[in-house]
């Protein structure tokens, strides 16, 4: 027994770290066969609902495949002045190259069929990047013998697992064109405008004057039902500049990632353009508002990544209606009888009407 | 299959140990140990393999949409539908014939009870 115990002593001197090396090599390589199985998992789904929904005459496959490998180079940041305009303009192209691939796989979808698919393929390709990254480190580490290229993989796997898990199931909702977390500010959105005439205002945005506890409100949201995000930064800036920045006040409703421990659908509020993306919408509404020096306010409903991209929960659903409430009280406390006010529900409307 | 010749040959290792327990002790035990070793190893790997298995499929959580008549407030619960959204307005209420709308469409996820935590 002594002598086991001294051969075990010395192998964890002269063997510990390649041991413990080993352990986390192991670790990783089951959550890269769970991504393997998911990323898969995500473009056969892509594929059927492509069939489905598309009715292409050819099998598309082989298109779905290239569209998964595709890329953006951003805009070169050595020379920052005017970069807005041209991450802008890239993004534009990438956008109308996305749709138009889409429509090339699927010619009988209509418009929300082609933005849900744009959103089902756009989720495949995440949950495939996100594959090749992890593949990327394992395969490294095994290759360098580095414990230390293991263990930085090994250290955000929870993380990257958590997200690669909300893309499935985002892929899903996409695929049926459910509402999502995400959507929450869209759907506060709708329900203010509900009824009211509504009318393009920017790209895949529209606008509905509301009277809204005696002020006239413009609320503002990305046109659905399709999975469409809009351009809230142009249909913010079109509806001050049509009223010569005679705006009493500007309220932008979204979901936002929420910390552990904090309840899901629990409402905040607080001052500053509540958007996510790339920037360029938060830059031009920022620009508008100090142009006009307009007071901008947000209200936040707090969710998980998980939640934000997969079927709507019904905690979030219900935190509508005091998101709802929210907005009057800023509204009654901060602006006068008569005043315009826009307010803005951000976010991806896929699954709500207007 | 080299986990079930892991399994078979301890579990072997462990019969062949309590046969000899009473004549050749010492050997019984070192026997015993390597048998109880390597069916707990064996147990454990089986185990995890099919936990891992499970984990594998993607679940799809079920998404209800709720369909509302405006006039007379009759509702309406089903599964969601592919085509369904919010303020989409659907076939004339059972009721008053005035057109119903679907006004809701979520999952409801029924979570374990929460960790109790002094924070």
């Amino acid at each position: 027994m002594n002598v086991l115990f001294y051969v075990v002593f010395v192998v964890f001197i002269f063997y510990g770290q390649r041991i413990q090396m080993m352990v986390m090599l192991r670790e990783v390589e089951g959550s890269l066969h769970r991504l393997k199985y998911i990323k898969e998992e995500g473009r056969k789904v892509a594929g059927e609902t492509i069939k489905e929904i598309g009715k292409a005459q050819s099998d598309p496959a082989a298109r779905i495949d290239r569209f998964l490998e595709y890329f953006t180079i951003g805009p070169q940041g050595l020379d920052p002045a005017g970069i807005v305009w041209k991450l802008e303009h890239i993004l534009d192209v990438r956008d109308t190259r996305f749709k138009d691939e889409v429509k090339l796989m699927a010619p009988a979808a209509d418009e929300t069929q082609t933005n849900n698919l744009e959103n089902t393929l756009e989720a495949a390709m995440a949950l495939n990047y996100i594959y090749k990254v992890i593949r990327h480190f394992y395969l490294l580490g095994k290759k360098t013998h580095s414990l230390y290229v293991i263990m930085q993989i090994q250290m955000i796997l929870p993380l990257v697992m958590k997200e690669a898990e909300a893309f499935a199931n985002a892929l899903k909702a996409f695929a049926y064109g459910q509402p999502i977390g995400d959507g929450a500010g869209a759907l506060v959105a709708a329900k203010l405008m509900h009824g009211h005439e509504t009318r393009k205002i920017a790209k895949d945005c529209v606008v509905a004057t509301v009277p809204f506890e005696g002020r006239t409100a413009f609320v503002v949201k990305a046109e659905g039902p399709g999975g469409n995000v809009g351009r809230p930064g142009d249909a913010i800036k079109a509806v001050i500049d049509e009223n010569d920045g005679n705006v009493a006040m500007v309220v932008m409703i979204d979901a936002a990632l929420k910390l552990e421990g904090e309840e899901l659908g629990e409402v905040a509020e607080g001052v500053g353009a509540a958007i996510g993306g790339p920037g360029v919408d938060q830059f031009k509404i920022e620009e508008s508002l100090v142009k006009y020096h307009i007071p901008i306010n947000a209200v936040i409903v707090k969710e998980d990544v998980g939640d934000a991209v997969s079927p709507l929960r019904k905690e979030i659903f219900d935190s509508v209606d005091r998101v709802i409430e929210r907005v009057k009280q800023v509204v009654l406390d901060r602006t006068k009888e008569g005043d315009k006010v826009v307010i803005a529900g951000i976010g991806n409307t896929i699954g709500v009407g207007q | 299959m080299t986990l079930f010749l892991v399994l078979v040959l301890s579990l072997a290792a462990l019969i062949y140990g309590i046969s000899i327990l009473e004549t050749y002790p010492d050997i019984a035990y070192i026997v015993l140990l390597f048998g109880f070793l390597g069916t707990a190893i064996a147990v454990y790997a089986l185990v995890q393999i099919r936990m891992r298995l499970s984990k594998l499929r993607i679940v799809v959580p079920p998404v209800t949409t709720t369909i509302e008549c405006k006039k007379c407030s009759f509702k309406n619960v089903r599964e969601f539908q592919r085509g369904d959204y919010i303020f989409k307005e659907l076939e004339p209420c059972q009721k008053c014939n005035d057109k119903m709308m679907i006004t809701a469409i979520y999952r409801e996820v029924k979570e374990k009870e929460k960790e109790r935590f002094p924070y």
